[in-house]
């Protein structure tokens, strides 16, 4: 019996030749990272345990994505815990702002995570990196100081399941709008404690904007990560960017899985997430009655290049909504240079949109964007708890930043295909 | 390891938003946490939940974000125990590397409302609701789980191995 990509992945950093799902394991770690709400914590537990120095300094991240700029006077607190012991300890990876962008979509960015490897973040979005063919799970901060001590992190193997993408996409049907499907059909919990792979010809044809989408939302469904195997769109990607070498795995055509889902994409239509849950999924048509009073485009789900540009395709000419507040916030500068450099920002600005400075922005409801009692937001990010995006008693829905897009535009949760006409998205 | 206390029962999917809105997440202060534990469920939650009681919930416990102020919220509130249908990952094992005990039993959930009096013993695996006078057995605690809430948390547990010269986490 074969085994598949994350079980290879895993067996290798255990330095064993196989490993079965449900096994426990220790493995090596070979980059980690966390950020300002969660590294604190994780600098003082690492301090507990009487060790001098990191494990390996360039394997170590530190993003002050979170709350930075600074929102606050405890904020600032939390970043300069960060800055000392990225001083301290003379790790190279810590961004300051100016350079710091999203973590999980600059860390890729910058080639720090490459294929084949095992990467763990204190940030639950960390299931991002799957896309390149990587092992990566989001871990919390205990875990993440001893992985700093030590170098090294138990896994229970997870069983994977299989999902099949064939068919050809439709117009504005987006990697989001995938990943929200599913997670809609299996429900929040409904990949819990396994590795969701995703694979099929539909796949092959998304850039790796999409892809990373896709399995950025895999923690969603409750996984452990989210993966696909490396092909000639993820290698062409990652040559340009890559710090370190990489290695290829791939999952063996008789491995085993706990489920095996094909899904024709031709049947997909663009879809939003209904508050309060990732979960409560409903095509954009069923949705139309939902008056926003804000919008926001951008996070470590969809605040890349080509989420701008897809946004930019359906806001040019446009103008937002007299009663919606339009916040678009690209996830790197590196991002943010190249939306200008392409005329995306000038678009955005145009069209009455406030266009913020990178990172994860108003998603976790603590700053640029915070939602009072009652008031409604269509968010690109991946969540929509309760009390998510502000007040207990305000709303998100999510979606793809075309649906997102169309929505600030006419003040209420729109088809894209209600403000401009057809393009085909992703390719 | 043996804990009596009365049941707070709460639902399904319970987040980490909901235990401890991001907008708290400027400090890392147990107690300070612990006064808004729960708020954006019931803002008086955190007031009525007494040290030593026991938290209650259905499926998915702790779903969402790795932020292990979730848990450390709960256990500063004086909980001693969370008895849950299932929990999410990274909420599971947060918890456990901080000394905080969960137990997976759907029946002991079914069976338990809100002020029930419980009696959990962790190494037997055994929820005895004393209110109904009914005795479940839960998913037995994994064996490296349990000894990591016998040393009080993963960072002694590191400790210990790094002093034992095993220098990893010896498994």
């Amino acid at each position: 019996m074969g085994m598949t990509i994350t079980e290879k992945i895993l067996a290798a950093h255990a330095g064993v030749d196989r490993v079965r799902p449900g096994e426990l394991v220790e493995c090596e770690v070979d980059f980690l990272f966390a950020n300002d709400i969660t590294a604190p914590l994780a600098i003082r537990e690492f301090e507990k345990l009487r060790v001098e120095k990191v494990f390996d300094r360039n394997k170590v991240a530190l993003v002050p994505d979170h709350y930075a700029p600074n929102k606050d006077i405890r904020a600032a607190e939390q970043c300069m815990i960060l800055r000392a012991f990225a001083r301290e300890q003379e790790i190279p990876w810590y961004y300051e702002i100016g350079r710091m962008g999203v973590a999980h979509v600059l860390l890729a960015e910058e080639g720090l995570v490459v294929p084949g490897d095992l990467f763990v973040g204190a940030d639950s979005h960390t299931v991002n990196h799957g896309a390149l063919g990587a092992f990566a799970t989001g871990v919390g901060s205990t875990d993440l100081a001893a992985a700093m001590a030590t170098g090294r992190l138990w896994f229970k193997v997870p069983e994977s399941m299989r999902f099949e993408f064939v068919g050809e996409l439709k117009p504005w049907v987006t990697g989001k709008d995938l990943i929200l499907w599913i997670i809609g059909r299996i429900g929040v919990d409904g990949a819990r404690y396994r590795a969701m792979e995703f694979t099929g010809p539909a796949l092959a044809q998304l850039s790796m904007d999409q892809r990373f989408t896709l399995t950025n939302m895999a923690v969603e469904a409750g996984a452990k990560n989210g993966i696909m195997n490396p092909d000639e769109v993820t290698l062409e990607w990652v040559r340009p960017r890559a710090k370190r070498p990489w290695k290829v795995y791939r999952s063996d055509p008789d491995a085993e899985y706990a489920s095996n889902t094909v899904i024709d994409c031709s049947h997909l239509e663009p879809v939003v997430a209904m508050h309060p849950s990732p979960g409560n999924v409903v095509p954009v048509w069923e949705a139309r009655h939902i008056e926003i009073d804000q919008a926001f485009i951008g996070t470590c789900t969809n605040g890349r290049i080509e989420d701008l540009r897809l946004a930019a395709r359906v806001l040019e000419g446009q103008t937002v909504h007299p009663h919606v507040r339009l916040i678009i916030i690209p996830a790197t500068p590196r991002i943010y240079r190249q939306a200008l450099e392409e005329g995306l920002i000038k678009i955005f600005l145009d069209a009455g949109a406030a266009v913020g400075t990178p990172g994860c922005g108003p998603c976790i409801g603590g700053h640029m964007g915070v939602l009072g009692e009652g008031e409604r937001c269509i968010s690109t990010s991946s969540r929509n708890f309760i009390g998510r995006m502000g007040h207990p008693k305000s709303e998100a829905y999510l979606s793809s930043p075309a649906v997102a897009a169309a929505s600030a535009v006419l003040g209420r949760i729109a088809h894209p295909d209600e403000v401009v006409k057809r393009v085909a998205v992703g390719r | 390891m043996r804990y009596r206390g009365k049941a707070w029962k709460l639902g399904d999917h319970i987040d980490t938003d909901v235990i401890i809105p991001a907008r708290y997440l400027v400090t890392t202060d147990p107690q300070e946490l612990a006064r808004h534990c729960f708020e954006d469920l019931d803002p008086t939650l955190h007031e009525q939940i007494q040290p030593g009681d026991i938290v209650v919930a259905g499926e998915n416990f702790g779903q969402g974000s790795s932020r292990e102020h979730a848990p450390i919220a709960i256990q500063a509130l004086g909980v001693r125990c969370v008895l849950a249908k299932s929990f999410a990952r990274i909420f599971y094992r947060n918890s456990f590397n901080i000394g905080l005990p969960l137990l997976e039993c759907p029946e002991a959930v079914d069976g338990t409302e809100t002020g029930d009096e419980l009696e959990v013993d962790l190494a037997a695996g055994t929820i005895h609701n004393l209110t109904k006078g009914q005795l479940y057995h839960a998913h037995a605690i994994p064996p490296f789980m349990l000894r990591l809430l016998q040393v009080g948390g993963l960072i002694n547990y590191v400790r210990e191995q790094l002093q034992a010269g095993r220098g990893v986490q010896g498994l």
